[in-house]
């Protein structure tokens, strides 16, 4: 059948067509104007209560109780200790996996291993949850009483290390794609010069990709700023100020998801308290999401 | 110059001090490299098989003592955890998700076609990348609270519609919204949208420029070429991604607390053969109850079943009686395949409450019994199992990718 | 060529599909089972799940029920607003929401279904045995500096507190029932409306100390110690008996459920709410807590039937209130002054 391809109709439809897809793509802006504005209309309720300089300064959060008070460092500091003692655990091993496979490992072994490690972030976090509560912290304890720490059931150690295991490939991955993208040449130099592999993994390759590099652990370390299931369901949901991850602590995640699990009253100051706090998580995560990138973009024109 | 001599040991050209030591540490390191990987993959290893201990599964424990049985997939949830199944469970999940691919899978592709192939260098282009991937760094728990913030109090909510809509609507759709599977699959397909739309742009990017000169040589619109000659190569870097999107959907479980806590759900939003159902007869009220409690209607009875006479006590019957019968007696009879594939309709299911695995997953986990322990990691054998099988899925998917290019 | 086929039945199949569709969503829509729903006290969730799942086994899918356990003040509040059917409660309703139901012209019918003593648990290996109502309330009060265990007569231990939240009715009645007023309260511990989480705070944590139903104690009788009161009368251990005597004291209470009393002419709440009475004798001795004599639930069965609606308890607590003269007390909807 003959068609005419300078029939008008045809432009329209793929006028129609554009039009169409544009929308689509353009949901991804409405989204996040839709969480922004969610959070922040909710949390400017709550601002109307309690002012901001409470919010930032006091360190007791109690707001669901008699005499509510509604100060978010106690949150704040369950989620740094929480996020230290993972960073702790995935930033060396990470970096570790990261500069064998680049520097070490040959390519068969390299294909083999990144996909399998990619699949650590894969597992479903409530899965983590109970394998933190339920593994980890038996053998915590059993660990630490010779040593006379009596560590809690509800711990951010275990949690923390958990979470740590679970972001091993953000970082692993991402630094060793950064290493990767280091010219042989730069290499290939160093090795001229009589280095070892390991003295040009440290010395040539991880400080050029650097930015890479920080920008894989600030990603990794949003990651576990953003962490729910596993802080809830071994963490405790006590919010105090944490001063050592042998305490046990609230996050602000595990906050919400516990005032969640209960009845959520429209319009209440409790209600509105959660929105507050998922402010905070948001300005903190988007502004690491925002650092990370700069520095990755940064990496990437630097070849 | 004089030659080296490598027997002469002061000759520091080719004996550089603290050579071997610099060699041991190099030889080393692999180790280390290695140890980190191990600990890394031992992780998982000790992961599945910690579950597998828990929930009694061979070897851990004699063959057939797991409560990982077919029983354990076609039980309700139970107080008593002998009875205790993931049968709500699974089947909440997978209705979830069929939600979360209707909505996340089309719009992800459209969106990720129109950002590699039409858009423009202009500042609305750079906004929706940076939304997209902003988008992708935000927490699962904040989708959440923006579902909750819309659709559960506001959406959910008939009160909070605007008064010039008809009082029909507004019901019907509060019924919709609020705590359902269309909240949970719509904010579950927010969630992995940018996860789609990166995987389109990928695959949209690995097709060659020639394919598209050629299609455009021959007289094809823009949006053919997409259609019939790009799109096609693409499609196995977007089913990879659409499979990881998804996978990750069935995980999620702070965003779902978010808008539906744990509650006792021991019933399917849709009908199996063989279920019960029913029909009250006669004139009711508001509240189901007969206006005419004294009237009788004369009916013929389906099929055998049982009768619940106003006073709640039940009579059995068999199909073609014929009975007189008070108002508001309930008449119940076994559901065929014609109404169970009627019940599939989304309209039916769709405003349901709902729960699925990982959050069943995390009610057992917090009772302290180890019976529900046992639950629990039964459960989330599960949903390992199902995660691990995806990506695995789609990472060979990807890698047959990369070798088996056929331009 | 798997394209090509797709292209051509891609749109005859979804006509079809719409086609299906439309037709079995007018069907679908008819024969929906009705769902009950239920919320609140995760004190009186035990004796609720198992019960509703007795009565949808029987009822064999007719009729559905949804159970909640977002605490008793919560359930409460959805009550008042009329979003749920039934609200499971551990404490009496309040004045405030006995004005708010009012406010939303709810009428509910007031059932008691079983007796609970709120039980004081710590480790087992811990020696301590007995406290007193004075010891307690130095523990639990606001802003209270105990936190060891020497401080009240037992050994030197850090002490770990769990405790119900705030919207739970376990918390309202034991800090009335200690403290002298409600919810007020120290706020430095693990706080949870799940029971089940403070259970396994105090069973792994050799310091744990909670407070939470009789029902999760005696679920866990292996994991946990009850700690005797000392209310003037020498040290009393919770029990059917010392409940029932009303020697366990002041921590014995009876347990609720509110039924919105326009629902109970709907057939459906009806009958689950004649069969949840019926049963909540032997269900709340198998699930930990003290069944009512037999006589309290005919008279609360009659009740049902005939809707009658009203508190006993004027919007205040249930404290040393026995079950005989609590059926005897005459039914006010509006809160009675002190």
């Amino acid at each position: 059948m003959e068609r005419d391809f300078t029939k008008s109709r045809l432009r329209v439809g793929e006028r129609i067509m554009e039009g169409l897809l544009f929308v689509a793509a353009a949901l991804a802006v409405a989204i996040v104007l839709g969480i922004v504005y969610v959070v922040v209309s909710e949390s400017a309720k709550f601002f109307a209560h309690v002012s901001v300089f409470e919010f930032l300064t006091s360190t007791t959060w109690t707001p669901l109780f008699d005499n509510p008070q509604y100060g978010i460092a106690p949150l704040l500091s369950g989620t740094f200790m929480a996020t230290l003692v993972a960073l702790a655990v995935a930033v060396p091993l990470g970096l570790l996996v990261a500069i064998y496979l680049s520097e070490f490992a040959g390519a068969r072994t390299r294909e083999m291993i990144k996909p399998t490690l990619e699949l650590l972030a894969a597992v479903p976090t409530v899965v983590y949850g109970y394998f933190a509560l339920l593994f980890v912290t038996p053998l915590l304890q059993q660990w630490l009483r010779p040593l006379g720490i009596e560590l809690p059931s509800f711990n951010l150690l275990s949690a923390g290390m958990v979470m740590g295991l679970m972001i091993i490939p953000y970082i692993a991955s991402l630094s060793e794609d950064a290493m990767r993208a280091v010219p042989r040449s730069m290499r290939e130099g160093s090795f001229a010069m009589g280095a070892t592999r390991l003295e040009t993994a440290f010395r040539v390759v991880v400080p050029a990709a650097i930015s890479g590099v920080v920008g894989a652990v600030i990603l990794g370390m949003s990651r576990a700023i953003g962490e729910t299931m596993i802080v809830v369901v071994a963490g405790g949901q006590m919010p105090q100020m944490v001063t050592s991850p042998t305490q046990q602590g609230a996050t602000v995640t595990a906050f919400m998801a516990q005032v969640a699990l209960g009845d959520l009253p429209y319009g209440t100051l409790e209600y509105n308290s959660i929105f507050a706090a998922g402010l905070a998580l948001l300005v903190l995560t988007l502004g690491f999401n925002f650092i990370a990138f700069w520095l990755q973009r940064r990496f990437r024109e630097a070849y | 110059m004089t030659a080296i001599d490598a027997g002469r040991e002061r000759d520091i050209t080719a004996h550089p001090p603290g050579l071997d030591a610099r060699r041991f540490k190099d030889r080393s390191f692999i180790i280390w490299g290695v140890l980190a990987t191990v600990i890394g993959l031992g992780t998982l290893l000790t992961l599945v098989l910690e579950l597998m201990h828990d929930a009694h599964l061979w070897p851990f424990a004699p063959w057939g003592q797991s409560v990982l049985s077919p029983r354990f997939f076609l039980s309700f949830p139970s107080s008593d955890p002998a009875e205790a199944g993931i049968l709500s469970a699974w089947v909440g999940s997978i209705l979830v998700i069929v939600t979360t691919a209707v909505i996340s899978i089309p719009i992800g592709i459209l969106a990720g076609v129109y950002l590699e192939e039409y858009a423009p260098k202009n500042p609305v282009t750079s906004a929706i990348e940076i939304a997209v991937n902003n988008l992708a760094g935000v927490p699962s728990i904040l989708f959440g609270l923006m579902a909750l913030g819309i659709f559960v109090q506001v959406l959910g909510n008939a009160g909070r519609y605007p008064d010039f809509l008809p009082e029909g609507f507004r019901n019907a759709s509060a019924d919709l919204f609020g705590q359902s599977i269309l909240t949970a699959g719509i904010t579950l397909g927010l969630l992995i949208l940018p996860v789609i739309i990166v995987a389109t742009r990928e695959a949209v990017r690995g097709v060659p420029q020639e394919i598209r000169h050629a299609a455009l040589a021959v007289g094809a619109t823009k949006w053919q070429t997409t259609q019939h000659h790009v799109l096609p190569y693409a499609l196995p870097g977007v089913v990879t991604g659409v499979i990881i999107g998804i996978s990750r959907a069935l995980g999620e479980t702070a965003p779902l607390i978010m808008i539906g806590g744990l509650t006792f759900v021991a019933f399917l939003p849709i009908t199996r053969p063989g279920d019960a159902t029913f029909e009250t007869i006669g004139v009711l009220d508001e509240y189901g109850a007969p206006l005419n409690s004294a009237a009788t209607e004369r009916v013929r009875i389906e099929s055998d079943g049982i009768v619940v006479l106003p006073d709640f006590t039940e009579r059995p019957v068999q199909a073609g009686q014929v009975l007189d019968l008070p108002h508001g007696t309930t008449i119940q009879t076994t559901a065929s395949w014609g109404d169970a594939i009627a019940s599939w309709s989304p309209s039916n299911w769709l405003g349901q409450e709902f729960t699925v695995m990982p959050i069943q997953m995390f009610n057992w986990t917090s009772r302290p019994q180890a019976e529900f322990l046992e639950l629990a990691a039964a459960a989330g054998i599960v949903l390992l199992a199902i995660t691990l099988l995806m990506n695995g899925a789609a990472i060979y998917l990807r890698y047959r990718l990369r070798k088996s290019i056929k331009w | 060529m798997t394209l090509q086929v797709l292209r051509n039945a891609g749109p005859a199949a979804a006509v079809a599909a719409a086609l299906a569709l439309g037709v079995s969503s007018a069907w679908a829509q008819s024969n929906a089972p009705f769902t009950i729903q239920i919320d609140g006290s995760s004190t009186v969730f035990p004796i609720s799940e198992a019960i509703a799942e007795g009565f949808q086994q029987q009822a064999q899918g007719r009729i559905r029920v949804a159970v909640g356990e977002s605490g008793s003040s919560a359930g409460l509040r959805r009550f008042c607003r009329g979003e749920i059917h039934i609200a499971d409660s551990s404490r009496p309703i309040r004045a405030s929401e006995m004005a708010a139901c009012a406010a939303a012209g709810i009428q509910y019918v007031e059932i008691p279904v079983a007796f609970d003593g709120v039980t004081v648990v710590v480790h087992p290996s811990n020696p301590l045995s007995s406290l007193t109502v004075a010891q307690l309330r130095q523990i639990w009060q606001p802003g209270s500096r105990v936190n060891n265990f020497s401080d009240v007569g037992g050994p030197n231990l850090q002490m770990q507190l769990f405790g119900p939240g705030s919207a739970s009715g376990t918390f309202e009645y034991f800090t009335e029932a200690v403290n002298g007023t409600a919810r007020a309260s120290r706020t430095d511990y693990t706080p949870s409306e799940d029971d089940n989480v403070l259970v396994q705070g105090v069973a792994n944590n050799p310091g744990g100390m909670a407070y939470f139903g009789l029902a999760y104690y005696e679920e866990n009788r292996d994991r946990l110690k009850a700690i005797a009161i000392d209310n003037g009368g020498g040290p009393v251990l919770p029990s059917r008996q010392t409940v029932e005597n009303g020697t366990y004291a002041p921590l014995s209470r009876p347990i609720f459920i509110y039924v919105n009393s326009a629902e109970l002419r709907r057939p459906q709440v009806q009958q689950f709410v004649q069969y949840y009475i019926n049963n909540a004798a032997a269900v709340s001795a198998r699930v930990g807590y003290i069944p009512l004599p037999a006589s309290a639930y005919q008279t609360y069965l009659q009740r049902a039937q005939r809707r009658t609606a009203g508190t006993a308890f004027g919007g205040r607590a249930a404290i040393g209130a026995s079950i005989e003269e609590v059926v005897q007390r005459r039914l006010v909807q509006t809160p009675v002054s002190e």
